[in-house]
C-alpha cells in the first residue's frame, strides 16, 4: 500500500518526440502523483499540444527515446486504445467528428470497451443521467451525433462528459477553456474538481491563466520550445500572467 | 389456396411444384449447360404455362442473343462471363449434391457470428430445403389474404391470376430493355407476385417471407408488385446471411407497379458470395399522388450491377432511392439509381452510400431525367463515398437531363477516407483498431440502417462489423 501510494501515477523521463522528422518534444521529465493537478502551461507552438497527442500515442508523433509510465505500466510502445484502458485519458482540443453515431450509442461503446464486457442499458442509463447532470447537459444532447456540427463549448462538454463515465487514472486535458463563456468554464471546472481525488490525476494543459481560477492546480511547469523551463507552485501563474512568457525564454537560448 | 409456401420452395419440391408427371426421369436426366430454344420449350411445357408465356421467352430468348453486353460498368468482368457454361434452369437440390460438408468454412462461420440458429444455417446453404418455421409464414398469409391480398410466388402467381400477371408482366422492363432483362425473361423462374387490391394496407412489412426466400434467390427470379389505388405495402426480400449458390451468374428482374395515391417500399439486402455476378433489373412506376421507395443493400458478389429506377408518371408521384453498397477484396459494386420525371410536380430523392475496402470498387451511377410537360419538379441527389485504404477505388458518375426549366435540384457528393486522426480519437477512448472502424462505417450508412426493421438492422451492424474483419467470403 505505502508503495503504491509514493509512486506517481504518471511518470514521463526524458521523452523526446518528433513530428515530421522533426523535434518538438526535447527531452522531459514529469511525475504526476495521485491527487494532484498540474497546471502545464507554454506560449503557442511550446509544444504542449505535442505532448499530450505523445502521450496519447497518436501516430503521427513518433517517440524517439524515453518513457512513458502509467501507474507502474510502461505504456511507451502502446496503441492509443491500451493506453486508454491502462487508464489514460486525453480530452482534446478539438476532437473530429464521427457523424452517424449518436453520443448514447459512442458513450455506451466505449464504457463496454472499459469494462471487457456490455453495460447493462439500465445502469448506463443512469451513469449517463447522472454525468449529464453534473456538467448541466441537456439530455437531447445523448441523441446528437458524436461532434457533428457542434460548437467548441459542446465539443469539450462532450469530452468532460467521456472523462467522467470513463473515470481515467491520469487525465490530460488540453485547452479546455478555449471556446468556452465563463458561465460554461465554471461548469467544465466544477466537473474537474469534483472527479478529482486520491486515486487520479490531471494534467491541464493551457496558456492562459482564466480556468486556473476555477481549477486550483497545486503546481505548474512551463514549457518553451519543448523543454520544461520552469516549474513552481501555483504563484508561477500569477507570474506568468503578469510577465507572460518572454522572461523564462532567456532560459531556453 | 394450395400449399403457399411450398409454392415459392425452390428444391426437392421441384417437381410437385412444376407437375411433374415422372419427376425421377427429370432427376437422373444429367443437367445441360447452354441455352437453347429447346430449353426454354422444356422449361415452359414444365411449368405449364399458357401460350403467351411461352412465346415471351421465346422472343426473349433471341432479343437476348441479339443484344450486344452493357457498354457501362465493369467491362472487364462482364467479357468473362461464358454464357455456355451456364445452367439456365434451377436444379433439383439432389443434383446440386451439397451437404453441410461442402459449404465453406467462412460461410459457416458467418451463420455462425450473425447467430444464425442451425436449422437455417442448413436452409440458406442450401443443404437443407426445408425451414421450420414454415408455419409462421403460412399464418401471415392467411392473414393478408383475408384482406384480398395475393402473395405467390412467380410461377404460382402466373397460374392462379394469369389476366393480372399478363397485364403487368414485362411492361416495365421488356425484354428488349437490355441483354440480362432479356436474359431473364427467356428462362425466368421463382420470384414473388403480389397484389394488393385498392385501398387495402399491408400493415404487416412481408417480411417474414425474409428467411425463406432467402434460398429462393434463385439465379433468374422475376417479382411484380401491384398496389392498386391507395394501397400500401412494403416487401423486404435478401438476407444479410451470404447466399452461398454454385452458380455464378445471378439476373433478376423485378418490376413494382404503384397505382394512384400508392404506396410500395422494397427493401432489399444481399449478400451474395463472392463468385457471383449480380446483374439485376429493378424498375417501378408511380402514377398520380403515388410513392415508391426503394431501399437497396449491397454486399458481397464479384460485379453487382444495379441501378433501381422509378418512372414518377403522374403529378405529385414521389420516388425515393437509399442505397449502400459495400465492396470488398476482389469486389466491384457498380450500383446506382435512375429517376424520371413525366409529369408535373413530381419529387425524387435518391442517397446513395457506399464504402470501399481491401482493393474493392464502389461506382456510382445515376441518372435523372425530366422531361419537357414535367413542371415544379424537386431533385435530391446525394452520394456519398467512404474510402477505408488506399489500395480501394470510388467513382461517381452522375448524369442530369433536365427537360423543362421549373425544377429544383440538388445535389450533392463527397468522397471521404478514413483518416488517422478519427482513428486516434476513438482509439483514444479504448476501442480498437477494427472496433473504431466498425464504429465509423456503421455511422456513415445510419441513415440506410434506420430504415430497415429492426432485426436486419442490428444483423446488418453485425455483418459490415464481420466484413470489416475480412472474415467474410
Amino acid at each position: 500500500m505505502e508503495n503504491k501510494n509514493i509512486s506517481p501515477l504518471l511518470e514521463v523521463r526524458d521523452l523526446h518526440v518528433e513530428v515530421e522528422g522533426k523535434e518538438v518534444i526535447k527531452g522531459i521529465d514529469l511525475a504526476l502523483y495521485g491527487g494532484a493537478k498540474l497546471a502545464l502551461m507554454g506560449p503557442n507552438g511550446s509544444g504542449k499540444s505535442s505532448l499530450s497527442m505523445a502521450l496519447m500515442g497518436h501516430p503521427g508523433y513518433k517517440v524517439k527515446s524515453g518513457s512513458i509510465i502509467l501507474d507502474g505500466n510502461d505504456i511507451t510502445g502502446l496503441s492509443p486504445d491500451k493506453r486508454a484502458k491502462v487508464g489514460l485519458f486525453l480530452a482534446m482540443q478539438n476532437p473530429v467528428s464521427v457523424p452517424g453515431v449518436s453520443v448514447a450509442n459512442f458513450l455506451r461503446a466505449i464504457m463496454k470497451a472499459k469494462r471487457g464486457e456490455e453495460v447493462p442499458i439500465r445502469e448506463f442509463r443512469e451513469m449517463l443521467v447522472k454525468a449529464m447532470g453534473l456538467l448541466e447537459m441537456e439530455r437531447s444532447f445523448a441523441n446528437r451525433y458524436v461532434n457533428d456540427g457542434f460548437s467548441g463549448g459542446e465539443k469539450k462538454k462532450l469530452e468532460l462528459l467521456q472523462m467522467v463515465l470513463l473515470n481515467p487514472k491520469v487525465a490530460v486535458v488540453d485547452e479546455i477553456d478555449s471556446g468556452l463563456d465563463v458561465d460554461a468554464l465554471k461548469i467544465v471546472a466544477d466537473g474537474v474538481n469534483r472527479i478529482t481525488g486520491e486515486n487520479n490525476a490531471f494534467l491541464l494543459i493551457t496558456h492562459y491563466r482564466r480556468i486556473l481560477d476555477y481549477i486550483r492546480p497545486d503546481g505548474v511547469v512551463v514549457l518553451m520550445e519543448g523543454r520544461i523551463v520552469a516549474s513552481g507552485g501555483p504563484e508561477l501563474i500569477n507570474q506568468i500572467d503578469r510577465q507572460g512568457y518572454d522572461w523564462l525564454s532567456a532560459k531556453t537560448a | 389456396m394450395r400449399q403457399p409456401v411450398k409454392d415459392i420452395m425452390v428444391g426437392d419440391d421441384y417437381a410437385s411444384k412444376f407437375g411433374f408427371s415422372s419427376p425421377e426421369e427429370y432427376y437422373f436426366r444429367a443437367p445441360k449447360k447452354g441455352l437453347s430454344h429447346e430449353l426454354v420449350e422444356m422449361m415452359s411445357k414444365m411449368k405449364k404455362e399458357p401460350d403467351w408465356m411461352r412465346e415471351f421467352r421465346h422472343k426473349a430468348l433471341d432479343t437476348f442473343w441479339a443484344k450486344p453486353m452493357p457498354t457501362w460498368g465493369n467491362q472487364e468482368a462482364l467479357g468473362r462471363i461464358d454464357f455456355d457454361d451456364i445452367y439456365y434452369y434451377i436444379k433439383p437440390i439432389e443434383q446440386m449434391g451439397q451437404t453441410w460438408d461442402d459449404v465453406p468454412e467462412d460461410i459457416k462461420h458467418t451463420f455462425e457470428r450473425l447467430g444464425i440458429p442451425e436449422a437455417e444455417r442448413k436452409f440458406l446453404s442450401g443443404v437443407s430445403a426445408q425451414y421450420e418455421s414454415e408455419t409462421v409464414y403460412h399464418s401471415i398469409r392467411d392473414e393478408i389474404s383475408k384482406l384480398g391480398v395475393i402473395f405467390l410466388g412467380m410461377d404460382s402467381g402466373l397460374m392462379e391470376h394469369e389476366d393480372i400477371v399478363r397485364r403487368f408482366f414485362g411492361t416495365l422492363i421488356p425484354p428488349t430493355d437490355n441483354k440480362f432483362a432479356a436474359l431473364n425473361s427467356a428462362v425466368w423462374s421463382g420470384g414473388s407476385f403480389i397484389y394488393v387490391p385498392p385501398g387495402v394496407h399491408v400493415d404487416i412489412p412481408l417480411q417474414a417471407y425474409f428467411r425463406i426466400n432467402a434460398k429462393n434467390m434463385g439465379q433468374f427470379e422475376r417479382t411484380l408488385i401491384i398496389a392498386d389505388k391507395g394501397a400500401r405495402v412494403h416487401y423486404i426480400e435478401g438476407c444479410t446471411a451470404p447466399v452461398y449458390s454454385s452458380s455464378s451468374l445471378h439476373s433478376a428482374v423485378v418490376e413494382l407497379i404503384a397505382l394512384e395515391d400508392a404506396y410500395i417500399r422494397y427493401t432489399t439486402i444481399q449478400n451474395w458470395s463472392n463468385n457471383i455476378y449480380n446483374l439485376v433489373t429493378k424498375r417501378a412506376i408511380a402514377y398520380k399522388n403515388a410513392t415508391v421507395e426503394w431501399v437497396d443493400g449491397n454486399i458481397g458478389s464479384m460485379l453487382t450491377m444495379k441501378y433501381p429506377c422509378v418512372v414518377l408518371a403522374g403529378e405529385n408521384a414521389r420516388g425515393e432511392i437509399l442505397s449502400v453498397a459495400f465492396g470488398g477484396t476482389g469486389q466491384h459494386q457498380d450500383a446506382g439509381a435512375k429517376v424520371f420525371h413525366m409529369a408535373p410536380r413530381t419529387s425524387s430523392t435518391i442517397t446513395s452510400k457506399s464504402i470501399s475496402k481491401g482493393g474493392g470498387r464502389t461506382t456510382y451511377r445515376g441518372w435523372v431525367k425530366t422531361t419537357a410537360n414535367a413542371e415544379d419538379v424537386r431533385v435530391s441527389v446525394k452520394c456519398d463515398a467512404l474510402i477505408l485504404d488506399p489500395t480501394s477505388r470510388s467513382d461517381t458518375y452522375p448524369t442530369m437531363e433536365i427537360g423543362n426549366p421549373k425544377v429544383r435540384i440538388e445535389h450533392e457528393a463527397s468522397v471521404s477516407k478514413l483518416s488517422d486522426d478519427q482513428l486516434f480519437y476513438l482509439m483514444s477512448r479504448g476501442l480498437s483498431e477494427n472496433e473504431s472502424r466498425v464504429l465509423i462505417v456503421n455511422g456513415f450508412i445510419e441513415q440506410f440502417v434506420k430504415e430497415l426493421p429492426m432485426e436486419y438492422a442490428v444483423e446488418l451492424n453485425r455483418l459490415i462489423e464481420l466484413e470489416m474483419e475480412g472474415s467474410v467470403g
